[in-house]
């Protein structure tokens, strides 16, 4: 692979990259380097500024300060394409390949200098011996399974005879026997000279696979570790940081003794895409007035939660989740609203809104029930006009500042949309409220309303279900808190008794108790 | 590299404006063609733009000859709203027309006034019915609905023709392939205007289409099963989250798009043929596609589209006559024309980017 050099010139430094989308500085000078021939993690949560960094490394984005040093001399890196001329390869999380086409084409495409298919398939063969990614260059890729398509992934970077290979969430897609092995080739590529980058908010894989981890938090370096002289509870911290040590946290102790309004019992869902990840027998129970938090980095099943929650997603048996002990798990969206369920999906463009429609359709989204009379006939007649007024009033009480006084929503800012679909909800006088993420995206001010809205809410008794990756929203808001990881769901326990560190080991896939790690798979136990 | 990227906020003129300037260059252009290939530039654009609008006769002609794609038209905005691609029109349509025809034929003597609603209700039956099976093999199979409904339309032109020659041939036609005329019942009449009388072949059927209009825009916007199709065309998980069925939303669209053009295919024949031949169509299944767009998927454009695309048609044809310019060439300067429509619209909604390659390596 790379040529031998003198070991004190380290492979890559970053020097002060900085790189701002508008107020958001995703990088702040972050100082980074790379020596050959290791494995080094990138650690943090989302939105730490990892993907951006690694955009910059990899040519997708530029960064507006700083410089990347790579081999000892100053290099600016223009594209992808000068990222590879350099030695610079990389897997991504989501990989695109076209299923239609044989492994050996759908390589072809991707070099940028391409030898006819047949050199190509021997090449590929050979790679793939020496390297044990056993795979056939002649399959289609639509025959593959995920860990086989991550291989034909890994045998291009490998033939362009990378100095670096950038390995992002790489094992999210893969089984824990696919992952060991993906880790031996890893060692192997580390042994013979090429350095590698490994993307991951594991602390387990850091710690069996890495030998130096540089940890990301909103956008700044801080902190170099070693794995083999540092602890999971010590990455974790610096991942979470103590910046939950300030806010101010909810004093209400969780109040057990409430009624039961809502809870789901041994929820388990297959995932339906290679992407997606399977929810394994999820229970828990949300008491009146009480706020849940369900923390947990992204990409651990919250999508799949949210969309069993809300009915988007119908469980198998009906008793999986009940309202009110009244079995609802085949319960449609509408029909779950009809009990005053209401619900806030995360993403507020294309699913808990229509961007292309005006705020009055978008309140009939979910009000069409309501609004319209009963019998078939009457409700099949139901149109957008009829929610008008309750339109006027969302606007009103929720402070929605809006062009004019029916927009369509994509003219509204994220702070504006995200506060007409709280109170769409709101006015519904809900029992239960499921929100993921409700401030996401949303300026300071439209979140501290938000998150006053919420308690008020719970004062009022309903039950909420707050599934968030943001700790601080977390502890502020909820009194009980329960971690989604790898699609399992911790016990939920008292909000009060928690510390920051314990959910952030949580969220890493550690349990609890851990402080050392030694297998690379406790998180991914089924 | 060209990029299109999205005006933030498109101008109210730009609406107005846009299909104006679509024709304009469309004149331009075909003058410059016209000229080119050695015909009278004038002439030949009169003979597009003008001469179908000329005469009272040839208006009907005009209205006459949008009926149909107008019909099919305010079904297919249905599906395209929804995000269904049914292409197979063409084939619905004809089952229409074979399905009405067959219904009429077996009632040779009849004179009750049921026939015609009768048959109304067997053509988009059996419109549906054809659509149907695209519907079903989306929803169990997920088989892609643009190759099933583009498929069946062929099975569809190959069922009628041997219908026509088999079953349905009338046996005194001299080996014709024709079926026996309608009985009078089973006809659409033609239409007089008041003041005026009998104008071509204007006939009652394009009633049917100037009220379907209204009914489609009042259907999409004023109802909720209208307002489901636009919101899970628009966004599907939207749609999912309000508790709609994208199912059952595919299944709507394709069956009322099926109903409208076997409703086509039967006023088709019911008022201008009269009998089952092996081509009832002249591709006005297809066409249909065009008109939809052209419409904007607005149920009420579907009329100015269905009439401009008639027009262009009809001025085709008689530019063929009057000039002798030949039927490519014709094909080729309405071709220009959706060109230039279709591409006012969109740079109404985008603008044009010069996007610099960076290729610095």
């Amino acid at each position: 692979m790379a040529q031998k050099k003198q070991p004190k010139i380290p492979l890559l430094e970053a020097r002060g990259i900085t790189k701002s989308f508008g107020d958001f500085t995703a990088n702040d000078a972050v100082n980074f380097t790379l020596e050959q021939g290791t494995i080094h993690a990138l650690l943090g949560e989302n939105g730490a500024g990892k993907s951006t960094f690694v955009k910059m490394l990899y040519g997708v984005l530029s960064p507006d300060q700083g410089q990347f040093i790579w081999d000892g001399k100053a290099a600016s890196i223009a594209s992808p394409k000068a990222a590879r001329a350099m030695g610079i390869a990389m897997v991504f999380q989501h990989f695109s390949l076209f299923p239609a086409l044989s492994v050996a084409e759908n390589i072809a495409l991707a070099l940028d200098d391409a030898p006819s298919l047949k050199d190509l398939s021997v090449r590929i063969r050979e790679a793939s011996e020496r390297w044990g990614l056993a795979i056939d260059p002649d399959r289609p890729v639509g025959d593959l399974s995920v860990g086989e398509q991550q291989r034909v992934e890994i045998l291009r970077c490998l033939l362009q005879d990378p100095k670096l290979l950038i390995m992002d969430e790489p094992t999210s897609v893969l089984t824990p026997q696919e992952s060991e092995r993906l880790f031996d080739v890893l060692r192997r590529l580390a042994k013979e000279g090429c350095a590698v980058l490994y993307i991951s908010h594991k602390l387990d894989e850091i710690m069996a696979l890495t030998s130096k981890a540089t940890i990301l938090r909103g956008g700044k370096n801080v902190g170099d570790v070693t794995p083999a002289k540092s602890s999971t509870r010590a990455m974790a911290e610096l991942m979470v940081g103590e910046k939950v040590d300030w806010i101010e946290r909810q004093t209400n102790g969780a109040n057990t003794k409430a009624p039961v309004v809502f809870s789901v019992s041994q929820l388990s869902r297959p995932a339906d895409t290679a992407f997606a990840t399977a929810l394994k027998s999820i229970s828990f129970d949300v008491h009146e007035g009480e706020i849940l938090g369900i923390a947990g980095i992204s990409g651990n099943g919250q999508d799949e939660l949210t969309e069993a929650l809300t009915g988007e997603w119908l469980c198998p048996d009906a008793n999986q989740i009940s309202f009110q002990s009244q079995p609802i798990g085949r319960f449609t969206p509408h029909a779950r609203r009809r009990l005053a369920i209401e619900m806030v999906p995360e993403e507020r463009n294309g699913h808990a809104a229509v961007t292309d429609m005006t705020l009055v359709e978008n309140t009939f989204l979910t009000h069409f029930e309501r609004v319209t009379e009963d019998g078939f006939i009457n409700k099949m007649q139901g149109h957008p006009a009829l929610c008008e007024e309750i339109t006027a009033s969302i606007i009103k009480n929720h402070d929605v500042r809006t062009p004019h006084h029916n927009p369509m929503a994509r003219q509204l800012s994220g702070g504006n949309l995200q506060k007409f679909i709280m109170g769409r909800s709101l006015i519904t006088a809900p029992r239960l409220m499921i929100v993921a993420q409700p401030t996401w995206g949303v300026d300071v001010g439209a979140a501290t309303m938000i998150r006053r809205n919420l308690l008020a809410l719970a004062d009022q008794g309903c039950g909420i279900i707050l599934i968030s990756q943001d700790l601080e929203e977390i502890f502020s808001l909820s009194t009980r808190i329960a971690v989604l990881n790898a699609g399992h769901l911790s016990p939920p326990q008292s909000a009060i008794d928690l510390t920051a560190e314990d959910v952030g080991l949580l969220m890493g896939g550690a349990r609890a108790s851990q402080t050392h790690a030694p297998s690379a798979f406790e998180g991914e136990q089924a | 590299m060209i990029k299109l990227s999205p005006r933030t906020n498109p101008s109210p003129w730009l609406s107005v404006l846009s299909p104006v300037i679509a024709i304009i260059a469309t004149l331009v252009m075909g003058a410059l063609i016209f000229t080119l290939l050695g015909y009278n530039a004038g002439e030949s654009l009169y003979q597009f733009f003008i001469s179908p609008l000329s005469r009272l006769d040839r208006i009907s002609d005009l209205v006459v000859k949008a009926c149909p794609l107008i019909i099919i038209a305010l079904g297919l905005v249905f599906c395209y709203r929804a995000n269904i691609w049914n292409i197979g029109a063409e084939g619905q349509f004809i089952l229409g027309a074979l399905a009405a025809g067959a219904f009429a034929l077996q009632f040779p003597d009849t004179t009750s006034p049921l026939l015609l609603p009768m048959m109304v209700l067997v053509a988009m039956i059996a419109g549906a019915a054809w659509a149907a099976i695209a519907a079903l093999c989306k929803t169990l199979f997920n088989a892609n609905e643009i190759l099933v409904t583009l498929m069946l339309s062929y099975v569809a032109a190959l069922l009628i023709d041997v219908m026509v020659r088999g079953p349905l041939r009338d046996p005194m036609a001299f080996g014709f392939p024709l079926t026996p005329m309608y009985p009078d019942a089973g006809l659409i009449t033609r239409m007089p205007i008041p003041g005026v009388g009998y104008l071509g072949q204007l006939h009652y059927g394009v009633l049917i289409a100037f009220i379907l209009a209204p009914i489609a825009w009042w259907l999409m916007h004023r109802t909720l099963p209208g307002f489901q199709v636009r919101v899970i065309g628009s966004a599907p998980r939207a749609g999912r989250f309000a508790g709609f069925s994208s199912v059952r939303t595919t299944i709507g669209v394709l069956l009322f798009s099926g109903a409208m053009a076997g409703l086509a295919g039967m006023i088709e024949v019911s008022a201008n043929i009269g009998q089952l031949q092996p081509n009832v169509s002249f591709g006005y299944g297809f066409t249909a596609i065009i008109v939809a767009f052209l419409a904007r998927l607005n149920p009420l454009g579907v009329i100015a589209a269905g009439l401009l695309i008639a027009m262009a048609e009809l001025g085709g044809d008689n530019a063929q006559i009057a000039l002798g310019i030949p039927k490519v060439v014709t094909g080729l300067f309405k071709g220009i024309l959706l060109f230039f429509l279709l591409a006012g619209a969109t740079l109404q909604h985008y603008k044009i980017e010069w996007a610099s390659r960076k290729a610095r390596s």
